[in-house]
């Protein structure tokens, strides 16, 4: 074979804001969701701040119906579609590959298409506010006060366009997920070896591959029935506003899951290193997460109950089912603090948070699972404490969890410790002031999407406690942007493994090389660092 | 490969370099490559997509007192069935031309390849101008009630789907001129002719849903 001599190009000099523009690598990508996704949090929380500053009193002081019902539709959608589901794909995005052990994702240029279309969407959607109103149907979108007569805006087409966008984004990541957990893993990583993050990932990856192109679909039969005429859902025409809540919650319930199982992941990767002990029940949760993701798809009726046309016992005994994974998760955090030496870094405490509040909102959404609960609660405030608990007390609290764990390794520097507790300190009481009365405002009655009341409900208290902790919600996040400003100019150097970590992402430098690793320990448990510290490369571990 | 041994397997069991290597490459080379694989799954993501319309579709055609519903003679599809059995026909051909390409290639013929996969775009542009051309001799419109909308719906995004597929072929031609792939590298290719499989199947079904169980 004739050798050939090359000479390899001289690397052109580029800015570094072109290189993060044009980037394939993942850990690149990987931050710029999580930077985008912490912009839409703070647009997001803006809308939420302006929504309860409104409901503070009775009246209209700051605003009128309409730009109310703007404002409570863009704050849903922009905080489940571009925060929390892009955020966790974020984390995916950065930490996958580093813990299997492999150099990037299966798929590097389409992972960056992934990323880029988010930002698009974003704008597309926003874009409603300039043009003469942004959606306002709320973000669950129901006919026929979507259809083209009841929200004649272009708000609701640009709000369709931008969410298809986003599932596409989501559809790719997730394919480019499962490809790269099946085949791109390192020798000596077999399945039951992967850390728990990478298998909440991969059930994730399979609700989104299967769960969003249903979405996509209602989408486009919402999108042809109010620009062509089209008539899927709408009852006058032989159509069924039925079907879409069908549809819409085919997805959107499995979304829930999307939204919360990496979150689960988070916490099942702080907690053992914070307690210094291996994950209690492995396997166990391993199947529990693979149970939530199948029960998943099966209780999507549950949104709708009230509409009559749904099985309500099966719905209901389906949804109660899913409790028992979700329990068996919740001992097995229990047992891996269970005399363990627990230590409290900024991490840990919103681990703690999570674990607290994720409780609270598990137990107020058993409530809502059994059908005549639900029908007294349903479309009341106790279903936005539901969703916040879960979400906010849930997924925002393991989001925080796992900026201030992974920090260091992204940046080879830590968040000061200090200012992360006492954000954690204002959020956890802010949290807790806002979204706790409305449990109490659901049972006496009041409805979601209103932008005012009256004086008479006796809803004025609750409400004015909800606006002060929701203040409180916006104040907790000052600390931690300033955390981030401080630390990147002179935080602690944190080295290749600043909390003695298990997985593989800590074998490498902090932050990582393009290529992610050098030289790999070798794996024979599901926490191939641990061993390597401790000289444990002993036969294969069992479970 | 490039990579030293010792980031591929722990290098102290005696395995000389080679050997390290050759398990390496096995590791690498073992099951369906990333893109077959990542198409697979992306096509499970279109089953769902059409598995939502045809939803969709069942659901309303079930909720109708009678179906085709009355007033328009025209949603009589069966009436109109001779040219898109035609069309039937030639997609299925060109599934047929698809797979041959695939068979050259394994083969390691790449001349194969492109002549098949000629032919397939060929069938898939005639299908396609077929289509846009039975629009037109239709007399109802998506906005004619459920029927128009969901038989335009689930028609016309089969329609881009095919569009894409062409694209797709176009492509591998493209590529194929260019000198890529051989009887070893044309996971590209194996992944496409998934994706036209996949393209025709939807639309048998979509045939028989709509003309021959109308």
């Amino acid at each position: 074979m004739a050798t050939t001599v090359l000479t390899p190009s001289t690397a052109r000099a580029r800015s570094g804001l072109y290189d993060w523009l044009t980037t394939t690598d993942h850990k690149k990508i990987g931050i710029l969701y999580l930077a985008s996704s912490f912009l839409f949090f703070l647009v997001g929380g803006i809308l939420a701040l302006l929504v309860r500053a409104e409901l503070a009193q009775p009246g209209l002081q700051y605003m009128g119906e309409s730009a109310y019902n703007q404002f409570f539709t863009m704050h849903a959608s922009v905080m489940l579609f571009l925060f929390v589901i892009p955020m966790l794909a974020g984390f995916g995005n950065y930490v996958v590959p580093l813990m299997i052990g492999a150099p990037d994702m299966a798929f590097p240029r389409i992972n960056a298409l992934s990323f880029w279309l988010l930002p698009l969407a974003g704008v597309i959607m926003m874009l409603g506010f300039v043009l003469g109103g942004a959606a306002a149907e709320g973000w669950t979108s129901y006919s026929p006060l979507a259809n083209s007569k009841y929200s004649p805006g272009v708000g609701t087409d640009l709000w369709i366009v931008g969410l298809i966008l986003i599932g596409t984004s989501s559809i790719l990541g997730g394919i480019n997920f499962l490809v790269t957990i099946f085949k791109m893993r390192a020798p000596g990583m077999t399945m039951f070896r992967l850390p728990i993050l990478v298998w909440t990932v991969l059930v994730t990856s399979v609700l989104v591959v299967l769960g969003t192109p249903v979405l996509t679909s209602a989408l486009i039969m919402l999108f042809i029935d109010r620009n062509y005429g089209g008539a899927f859902f709408d009852p006058a025409s032989g159509g069924s506003a039925v079907l879409w809540q069908n549809v819409f919650w085919f997805y959107s319930h499995p979304a829930v899951y999307i939204m919360i199982l990496p979150a689960m992941g988070i916490v099942s990767e702080i907690i053992p290193v914070f307690s210094r002990k291996p994950l209690f029940g492995y396997k166990a949760f391993v199947f529990a997460t693979a149970a939530i993701g199948a029960l998943g798809f099966s209780v999507w009726a549950h949104h709708m109950f009230t509409t009559g046309s749904v099985y309500l016992p099966f719905f209901s005994f389906m949804t109660f089912l899913i409790a028992v994974p979700t329990g068996v998760k919740m001992f097995n955090w229990i047992a891996t603090m269970w005399k363990g030496s627990i230590q409290f870094s900024s991490a840990m405490l919103f681990v703690l948070g999570f674990l607290t509040m994720f409780l609270i909102g598990g137990i107020n959404g058993a409530f809502s699972a059994s059908v005549p609960v639900d029908f007294a609660i349903h479309d009341t405030y106790w279903i936005v404490a539901h969703i916040h608990y879960v979400l906010f007390g849930g997924s925002v609290f393991a989001v925080f969890g796992g900026l201030f764990y992974w920090f260091p390794k992204m940046f080879g520097v830590k968040l000061n410790e200090g200012l992360g507790k006492l954000q954690f300190v204002i959020m956890f009481i802010g949290f807790n002031l806002t979204f706790f009365p409305m449990h109490e405002l659901g049972v006496a009655g009041m409805p979601r999407r209103i932008a005012d009341y009256s004086p008479m409900a006796g809803w004025n208290d609750l409400n004015l406690v909800a606006t002060i902790g929701s203040i409180l919600v916006g104040v907790s996040v000052l600390p931690f942007l300033w955390n981030v400003f401080v630390s990147l100019r002179s935080g602690e150097r944190a080295g290749d493994d600043p909390w003695e970590g298990n997985t593989l992402e800590w074998a490498t430098t902090s932050p990582p090389p393009p290529y992610n690793f050098d030289r790999l320990p070798e794996i024979r448990s599901e926490r191939p660092v641990f061993d390597q510290r401790h000289g444990l490369p002993g036969p294969a571990a069992g479970h | 490969m490039t990579a030293s041994a010792d980031v591929l397997v722990p290098a102290d069991r005696g395995e000389t370099l080679e050997e390290l290597v050759h398990i390496a490459e096995e590791h690498a080379k073992g099951g369906i490559s990333n893109p077959v694989l990542g198409m697979i799954l992306f096509i499970a993501s279109e089953v769902m997509f059409f598995a939502g319309l045809f939803a969709a579709y069942f659901s309303l055609r079930a909720n109708a007192p009678v179906w085709p519903p009355a007033g328009n003679a025209e949603f009589d599809l069966r009436a109109h069935i001779a040219l898109p059995a035609v069309l039937t026909l030639m997609l299925i051909l060109s599934s047929v031309t698809c797979q041959i390409g695939i068979w050259a290639i394994r083969r390691g013929d790449r001349k194969g390849l492109m002549r098949a996969f000629t032919i397939t775009i060929v069938l898939g542009i005639l299908f396609l101008a077929g289509q846009l051309y039975d629009y037109s001799q239709l007399g109802f419109g998506v906005n004619d009630g459920v029927f128009g909308s969901t038989f335009y719906t689930l028609t016309g995004f089969h329609g881009a789907h095919v569009f894409a597929g062409v694209l797709m072929l176009g492509v591998i031609l493209y590529r194929g001129m260019a000198g890529q792939f051989s009887g070893r590298h044309h996971d590209a290719v194996e992944a496409t002719s998934l994706y036209w499989h996949f393209v025709d199947v939807v639309w048998i079904c979509l045939f028989t849903l709509l003309y021959i169980l109308n």
